[in-house]
């Protein structure tokens, strides 16, 4: 996993709220056996229309968004299935932090596994963010080691993260090689309940 | 001092914890399918690993499985999700129900039918709707594809303790009512993600008078309120329903088992980080309306008007999905026509399930606008359900009879509802295109789906069965 500390660009903003992960990725491309390769299928239904033609008004057809890394959305993002081919799609597609007011746990959970920074700030300060980068294009600067979300302007918001999901993003852990130094707790933990 | 089911069971399973860091929590059992395992597998390969218990793993094919003409798969992306998932179990050592095979079935139907899912297990899938074992009393938690590969490794996760949420259903539920009714009218009362970071406990009268197959339809749909996971504590019914299936315990062994499930339940007095009510008396046959479970009502009202709500975030988020759904404010739910009926899903596509349905159709026909289509949730429950004929019943209304699987509850094999038509759908999620690109859900019971079927729109089952009596 790639190590996150500061991403720098244009948002996205996404005024949506409740956004579900069959949104983010629909089912008739799950069936790939990769993890890469899903970021063409991103919001797939919104982006194109039934008839394939580009559907101009979704903000990802911006033309001045789309060297965005900084996707802004409403409250509840990711709900619904659990499949990791939501964060897979957004990260391939060049998304690296999500900022929304709240998270559906599975989503939230799988953001950290991949290298994604989930954001959380309240609904005023989304609300505001998404009326700046309606109206025009707004850069922002994330620090995610001050936890820190700049705005163009000078205007600082800042957030919480668990210390722990923390230092897996800044340092890009393999959670994996890092459960197997427990590997004595977990055989011990099996031996008793054998 | 007095303890939740909730806190009693994560307290069994920590494996090692430190101040700062979330708890390294020990999985009893893993349950896996086609579609959100290969990349855990590619990733085991690539780094060399291995399964850490292969016995704690079990495999089965549901998502993108056919529902006819067996075996013939015709789509070669889902047949090579298929054939990725049988040489990955033989290579790994995991047992594997697979597309012939007579348990196969939807994970989370299996997993109960065959009595792997047990009061006071930790069990994980890489599915959201694993909540559903959480009916026996359980804590079982959906994951994703990275947290697979960890628990194939490691046979553990590490996890934040997450908050405890009770949800008591007093009373007794009317005429006609059933568990979808009650956990779809929860999630409206409540809201999509009054859930989020906690896990539920359902209690109450209501909940005490349900059965086991009841129970998993609410505990099933603990994610679409945005639970981790949903559960109830173990009683007589749980442990009459476990009591000779294949994976359970025998003679003294299952006296010694039931004597330590029912020690799970909750103690009297303990404390939950938040209770919410509901009156099951107020409860109707339930029909959503719009493009999450949350935006539905009872049958008797109507289309709700933007007046309805204050925030200008819900207005557009009615306004959004009644354009999706091709419906007006205020129209009478009843008006509302259809063109497909699905009964299935791993919400309801249990036997009772199916009867229930059955009862609602029998000597009837289906609307001849309407297409409706029955697809067992398992090899078994189609096994039995044919023994009691009731696939007569459905074939003589003029319902298909298919083959086990997922199916049209997500529509990733070919059973795809067309853009622009409506479905009555026993499923769980009426997201936008969830049953096929531009296709319109409506998520409602059995009983419900079947009522509709016959009549051609949404109906009050409970007049078409006063008129039976
Ligand atoms: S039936 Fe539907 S909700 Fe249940 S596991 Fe299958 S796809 Fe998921």
């Amino acid at each position: 996993m790639k190590p996150i500390n500061e991403v720098q660009s244009v948002m996205t903003p996404l005024n949506r709220k409740n956004v579900d992960t069959d949104q983010i990725i629909s089912k008739e491309f799950l069936k790939r056996i990769e993890r890469t390769g899903f970021g063409k299928y991103l919001f797939y239904h919104w982006r194109y229309q039934a008839d394939g033609v580009v559907n101009k008004d979704f903000v990802l057809n911006d033309e001045r968004f789309k060297e965005s890394k900084i996707l802004v959305a409403h409250e509840n993002f990711g709900c619904g299935s659990s499949r990791e081919h939501a964060p897979w799609a957004i990260l391939d597609y060049g998304f690296q932090v999500v900022i929304a007011p709240s998270f559906a746990d599975i989503f939230h959970n799988n953001c950290f596994k991949n290298g994604i920074l989930p954001i959380r700030l309240n609904v005023n300060e989304i609300e505001e963010l998404l009326s700046k980068g309606q109206s025009s294009p707004y850069s922002l600067t994330i620090n995610l080691e001050q936890q820190t979300v700049k705005g163009d302007e000078g205007k600082t918001y800042s957030f919480d993260i668990d210390p722990y999901y923390k230092q897996m993003l800044l340092n890009g852990w393999d959670e994996i090689s890092l459960t197997f130094q427990y590997e004595e707790h977990i055989a011990n933990f099996e031996k008793q309940h054998a | 001092m007095a303890k939740t089911i909730i806190e009693k069971i994560w307290e069994q399973h920590i494996v090692y914890e430190e101040q700062g860091k979330p708890d390294l929590l020990y999985v009893d059992l893993h349950l896996l399918h086609e579609v959100t395992s290969p990349q855990a597998f590619e990733g085991l390969r690539l780094a060399g690993r291995k399964v850490r218990r292969p016995d704690l793993c079990f495999a089965t094919m549901d998502h993108n499985v056919p529902t006819r003409n067996l075996p013939t798969i015709n789509d070669p992306i889902a047949k090579k999700q298929i054939t990725t998932l049988e040489k990955n179990c033989d290579e790994f050592g995991i047992q594997l129900a697979d597309m012939q095979h007579p348990d196969q079935g939807i994970v989370h139907i299996i997993g109960p039918e065959l009595g792997l899912t047990q009061p006071g297990k930790t069990i994980v899938c890489g599915d959201s709707h694993t909540s559903t074992h959480g009916a026996f009393g359980a804590i079982a938690f959906g994951i994703g594809t990275s947290e697979v590969e960890h628990v194939l490794s490691t046979q553990t996760l590490w996890q934040s303790k997450p908050k405890t949420m009770e949800i008591r259903i007093n009373g007794k539920i009317g005429f006609g009512v059933t568990a979808k009714d009650i956990i779809l009218a929860i999630i409206a009362k409540f809201g999509i993600d009054i859930g989020t970071g906690h896990i539920v406990e359902y209690t109450g009268d209501a909940i005490r008078a349900l059965t086991m197959e009841e129970r998993m339809t609410i505990c099933n749909m603990s994610i679409e309120a945005g639970a981790k996971a949903g559960l109830i504590s173990p009683d007589e019914t749980t442990v009459a329903y476990l009591k000779g299936r294949r994976y359970v315990p025998e003679g003294d062994s299952f006296e010694e088992a039931a004597e330590k499930w029912l020690a799970l339940a909750t103690d009297e007095g303990a404390v939950y980080d938040t209770t919410l009510e509901i009156d099951a008396d107020e409860i109707e046959p339930f029909v959503t309306w719009g493009t999450n479970p949350s935006m539905g009502s009872g049958i008797s009202a109507l289309v709700p008007s933007a007046n309805d709500f204050t925030n200008e975030s819900d207005k557009e988020a009615l306004k959004n999905a009644l354009a999706y759904m091709d419906l007006e404010e205020g129209m009478p739910l009843s008006s509302i026509a259809i063109q497909h009926v699905f009964i299935g899903s791993c919400t309801n596509a249990r036997l009772s399930d199916l009867r229930s349905a059955a009862e609602v159709i029998a000597g009837q026909k289906v609307h001849p606008e309407v297409t409706a289509i029955v697809v067992p949730g398992s090899r078994t429950v189609k096994r039995q359900a044919e023994e009691e004929g009731l696939d007569k019943v459905f074939l003589d209304a003029g319902f298909e009879w298919r083959e086990s699987g997922c199916s049209m509850c997500l529509a990733m094999n070919d059973d795809v509802v067309p853009a622009g038509e409506r479905c009555a759908s026993t499923s769980n999620r009426n997201f936008e295109g969830r049953q096929g690109a531009g296709s319109r859900t409506h998520l409602m019971s059995p009983a419900m789906a079947a009522a509709a079927a016959i009549t051609g729109h949404f109906t009050d089952v409970r007049e078409m069965k006063m008129a039976h009596v």
